[in-house]
């Protein structure tokens, strides 16, 4: 009977990461995928995390890879592999690597990229990390493997923030960019809606309910330490933060109406960015800093505008279809996401800001709330599936999902966060 | 325990208002000294008969006001009030602008469908279009402030249209 227990509470243990962890759901088909195997690490059966299942994890999630089976074999950064038995085993490219545990209590981790088409070594990284920083790590090797193969800069090793409601409990909680280590920032009884990370990755303003009114809050993760910047009569949410991080857009309603200011992120005296009779929302600034983007109904429904970010004549951006918002943009200037009502149903749309092309790209009906991986490559989103809310990460073209959901309550109003050194 | 105090205090103020007599002139007869052996046994000199007075304070008043019908509910992407709900927002602005130290506050909510940022701006509407109502009976704005849950706070579960309908509201509210 104890024995069995044990059993239960080993499996029980044994789910929990994959639990928390986005899961891949490939759909479509003819994208083009770098097919990459990775090894085992030597040594990692003895060390906290398995490092090659977090990497290769990772590089699937982007889309842009698909994992070669590598079955068993006895490979280090040190290995000069056979390159021709990788090719027939259909790679482009290899990774190798090793976990030593050193005698301070800290782990070494080294990895070599091989590319196994021209038989050349792309390259090697080592760490020594505690415990702790494993997962780190190895979403570092990652980002190196992504940058090496595509030329553009990973994202794994960046974080999240999103937003839970268990019961009536609140939390914010910030994790890996793959769902996983959450921590919780902030608990609340109240909601908690809008979180928006600051351009150096140490802040996160968002919208809390706890005074019986939205106020912004602008908060440390490190320190917990948490600053009330808008407070004022009525409503005061959407914060988005200006480049330079010294500047948040917000919405305020102490003159009547939802309207956008600007605010010093120390907070202060707000400067009205634009006045209408019509409510203006959900301001978020292009990565160029020039525009702000925004929400407003001055046409008789919700579309999505924009401005001179020092205030100005709006200018519309979307034109199909009667209630269009929550705009995200991408840190290259070329992609707007947005929400879309269709047919009474919400869906996640992704516009070329070029040449106005716009398509749907999730199968769901409830989705909100989009946000950009910092390499414009990915979008986080909220959406209902199954009776709750879960979160998703789909490439552009929508072809390749990942879904995050809990094992009760619901999760939604996910951030990105930035590229951290 | 709660709504039974509420109710006492309702009922206070309601004969209050009906008599137009002000509670500190209730004659309560003094019936110290008659010995009357209690029910429960004690003998502490206080009569069976003996009403201990309660001065409705500002606090208390606004309880009561909390009792009340104070919610006014809205048609599908409508800010317009409908007329039934106009005497409840005139009881409340007859009570605010009673005493000119009362606050209320008008929380705007909207239905689940769409997004939370947008439907914060929507729940806005109704509150301030109920906050409008009020100060047009007189209220100063000085003594309202509208505010907005969006879809944060439905005030039923559920996705069925009658849930919805029950969700598309402004609460008027006391602190």
């Amino acid at each position: 009977m104890l024995k069995r227990r044990l059993l239960i509470l080993l499996a029980g243990f044994a789910c929990l990461p994959a639990l928390a962890q986005f899961r891949v759901e490939v759909s479509g088909v003819g994208l083009t995928q770098i097919p990459v195997a990775i090894a085992a690490f030597r040594g990692e059966d003895g060390a906290p995390q398995k490092i090659a299942g977090i990497v290769q994890a990772d590089l699937e999630r982007s889309g842009q890879f698909r994992a070669v089976e590598t079955g068993v074999v006895a490979l280090d950064e040190g290995s000069r592999p056979d390159v021709s038995n990788w090719r027939q085993k259909g790679a482009d490219a290899l990774v190798t690597g090793s976990v030593t545990r050193l005698a301070d209590g800290r782990y070494d981790v080294r990895m070599r990229l091989w590319d196994v088409v021209r038989g050349q070594d792309l390259g090697g990284q080592s760490y020594a990390v505690v415990a702790g920083d494993l997962r780190l790590v190895a979403h570092r090797v990652a980002d190196f493997v992504y940058e090496k193969l595509t030329g553009d800069k990973g994202i794994f090793s960046t974080r999240i923030a999103y937003v839970t409601k268990v019961g009536p409990s609140y939390n914010l909680w910030v994790a890996d960019a793959d769902g996983e280590g959450a921590q919780s920032a902030l608990n609340s009884a109240e909601p908690i809606i809008s979180p928006s990370w600051a351009p150096n990755g140490t802040q996160i303003a968002y919208v809390s309910f706890e005074s019986r009114k939205p106020v912004i809050f602008v908060h440390d993760i490190a320190s917990g330490k948490r600053r009330l910047v808008a407070n004022f009569k009525g409503s005061n949410s959407a914060p988005a933060w200006s480049a330079d991080g010294k500047t948040l857009a917000v919405t305020l309603s102490r003159d009547g109406g939802s309207q956008l200011f600007l605010l010093d992120a120390t907070g202060g005296e707000p400067r009205r960015l634009a006045q209408s009779s019509a409510i203006d929302t959900e301001p978020t600034f292009s990565s160029d800093g020039r525009f702000i983007y925004f929400v407003s109904d001055r046409g008789g429904a919700p579309q999505i505008y924009r401005m001179p970010s020092t205030g100005g004549n709006a200018e519309r951006v979307t034109f199909t279809g009667t209630y269009n918002i929550s705009p995200s943009l991408s840190a290259d200037g070329k992609w707007l996401a947005y929400i879309s009502r269709v047919s009474g149903v919400f869906k996640l749309h992704v516009m070329e800001l070029s040449t106005g092309t716009t398509n749907a790209i999730t199968d769901t009906t409830a989705d909100e709330n989009p946000s950009f991986s910092p390499n414009s490559r990915l979008i986080i989103y909220a959406t209902h599936q199954a009776g709750r809310e879960a979160l998703m990460t789909t490439t552009l073209d929508g072809k390749i999902k990942a879904r995050l959901a809990r094992q009760s309550g619901d999760i939604r109003e996910p951030d990105w966060g930035p590229v951290q050194k | 325990m709660n709504r039974l105090i509420w109710a006492a205090a309702i009922a206070v103020l309601v004969s209050a208002c009906g008599s137009a007599v002000k509670l500190d002139n209730v004659p309560v007869e003094d019936r110290t000294g008659a010995s009357v052996s209690q029910a429960d046994g004690k003998a502490d000199g206080v009569g069976q008969r003996a009403v201990t007075g309660v001065a409705l304070d500002n606090a208390n008043s606004s309880a009561a006001m909390m009792a009340t019908s104070r919610t006014v509910y809205f048609d599908l992407d409508s800010f317009a009030i409908r007329p039934e709900f106009q005497p409840i927002i005139e009881n409340h602005a007859k009570f605010v602008k009673a005493d000119k130290n009362k606050k209320v506050a008008i929380e705007g909510h909207t239905d689940e469908r769409g997004g939370r940022e947008y439907n914060l701006a929507l729940g806005q509407k109704r509150a301030e279009a109920v906050r409008r109502a009020m100060a047009l009976l007189g209220v100063s704005e000085a003594q309202m402030e509208a505010v907005s849950f969006g879809k944060e706070k439905p005030a039923v579960l559920g996705s069925t249209e009658a849930a919805m309908e029950k969700n598309r509201r402004a609460e008027i509210s006391y602190r």
